[in-house]
């Protein structure tokens, strides 16, 4: 573990490789990342365009093994673990007793009793903590690999294409929300067909000494394929425009996962007592507190996180993410409204009632329904 | 980073460039690779009267927003028109094609405010977050 006093950010298995490219480097969430590499609107249209490469290895890869594993997880997590079939990737949440966010979380089950759960880098430790708390009594072992992996990400309508020629198994048999055990440029990888722009993509895990030259094989391969290496800016508006949440902006312990609009992940029906059960049960039956809605703006004025929503003037919500959309060409934001104010704005007879304080002025917004930006079938 | 010679700066990352009683303004290339992609500049309007270190208008970036300052008193004689159909040029040209208003100045000797940078200054002062 790094010790928390050390206020250097972490370097990843690829960060010299960035520095090399004159990536722009940020501070995200106390590791060292490529904030963009050039222009991040350039980035952002590669990827819905060609292909973009990122790397990822920020977030946390958590294992939970044992003949309990699944149970453990059944009991730790709100989705159902155990009817996960080997090879499977499942979007999932750990929640508090109280039924707020803890994580929002990929989990691969690697084979029966082999785990692999994906975290955000800025709740790794809590996430961790959590299950081991939660696997306590259990024949299941948590630990924290985070160290030992890289992750590397190739998203866009042509990913296939160049992610093909180097994996050592048939992509097309790959499917969405699967991972396998594979090469990629003769190195041993977890590969899996998932992703957060709202492309079609890859997820690479792979030992971090074999980070560079997964890269360095990818950027070879993807020459031909306009791939270009994008960083945490595209990777941000990539995700508002494909409408998916990002935790500390839509998601955190005072939100649940109904009032993200995202009560599917949480599955009353699986065996067991699991933490949150009692409080989201109730949630799930109660009238919603506020409703995650999509907003277009009608000025170039572009609404932030933390911004309040306007409803005829009066305070109705709040931004939780937004930026000018590079696809769409318009400010978007995604934001927590009143149910009332998101029910009436929804009606149609909005006009000029919904607005968006930026700074001091009222900027006109229409609700739209998210996805902003859903990919060409 | 280029820091060209010929051009005062302020602190708040912009340049002036004097022209006789007419000084024209943009923000400096340091400033548009802190910022990222430069989407829409909100500029004054030509013949506001804009007070030397006082907001009066706004950068937005992909990622961010910044206010922009009037490094001079005076009043607003023309907006880069261009800015509105290409705030790209903002980043791709900082210093040319991307400048961004011109005032007059309001001193009748063309005297500057105190606290401009020269060109050594300014890029002492950047030094450091390069």
């Amino acid at each position: 573990m790094t010790d928390p006093q050390d206020a250097r950010p972490r370097r990843t298995p690829l960060t010299a490789l960035h520095e090399r490219l004159g990536a722009t480097l940020t501070d995200f969430a106390g590791w060292l990342m490529p904030l963009r590499y050039g222009s991040e609107l350039a980035e952002h249209r590669a990827v819905r365009t060609a292909a973009g490469l990122f790397d990822l290895s920020h977030m946390g890869e958590i294992t939970v093994t044992g003949p309990d594993a699944a149970d453990a997880l059944d009991y730790a997590l709100v989705g159902n673990l155990s009817a996960l079939a080997p090879g499977r990737a499942r979007y999932t949440m750990i929640c508090e007793p109280d039924g707020g966010v803890l994580d929002d979380l990929i989990v691969y089950r690697l084979s029966g009793e082999e785990f692999l759960v994906v975290a955000n880098a800025a709740n790794t430790a809590a996430v961790y903590a959590a299950l081991r708390e939660r696997a306590g009594g259990r024949d299941a072992a948590v630990a924290d690999h985070t160290d030992g992996y890289a992750l590397i990400a190739v998203q866009g309508p042509r990913a296939a294409d160049v992610l093909a020629p180097l994996a050592s198994i048939d992509l097309t048999g790959v499917r969405y929300y699967t991972g396998h055990r594979a090469e990629v440029a003769g190195r041993a990888a977890l590969l899996a067909r998932t992703g957060y722009t709202g492309e079609d993509g890859f997820e690479l895990f792979t030992r971090p000494e074999d980070a560079e030259r997964v890269w360095s094989a990818l950027t070879e391969a993807g020459a031909g394929h306009a791939l270009t290496p994008a960083g945490l800016a595209a990777r941000d508006t990539l995700r508002l425009e494909a409408g998916m949440p990002l935790y500390g902006n839509e998601l955190g312990p005072e939100v649940t996962p109904f009032d993200a609009g995202l009560g599917r992940v949480v599955k009353f029906d699986k065996p067991g007592d699991f933490v949150g059960r009692a409080a989201l049960a109730e949630r799930a039956e109660a009238t919603a507190r506020r409703t995650l809605a999509g907003l277009a703006g009608q000025s170039r004025r572009v609404p932030r996180h933390g911004y309040q929503v306007l409803w005829d003037g009066k305070p109705a919500g709040t931004v939780t993410s937004g930026a000018p959309s590079p696809t769409l060409g318009m400010p978007i934001a995604m934001a927590y409204l009143e149910p009332d104010v998101a029910r009436q704005a929804a009606g149609g007879a909005a006009g000029g009632r919904l607005a968006v304080d930026v700074r001091g002025s009222a900027e006109p917004a229409v609700l739209v329904p998210l996805p902003f930006y859903r990919r060409p079938a | 980073m280029t820091v060209p010679p010929g051009l005062r700066y302020t602190p708040e990352h912009e340049w002036v460039a004097i022209d006789g009683s007419v000084a024209s303004v943009g923000i400096t290339d340091h400033a548009q690779r802190a910022l990222g992609d430069v989407v829409f500049v909100s500029m004054p309007a030509p013949g506001a009267v804009v007070t030397a270190g006082e907001p009066c208008g706004e950068v937005e970036s992909t990622k961010s927003v910044s206010d922009l300052y009037s490094p001079v008193d005076g009043e607003v004689t023309e907006v880069n028109e261009e800015i509105n159909d290409d705030p790209g040029l903002v980043n791709a040209d900082p210093y040319g094609a991307g400048w961004l208003f011109r005032v007059r100045l309001a001193s009748a000797d063309g005297q500057l405010p105190p606290g401009l940078l020269s060109p050594a200054d300014y890029a002492e002062l950047t030094k450091d977050i390069e």
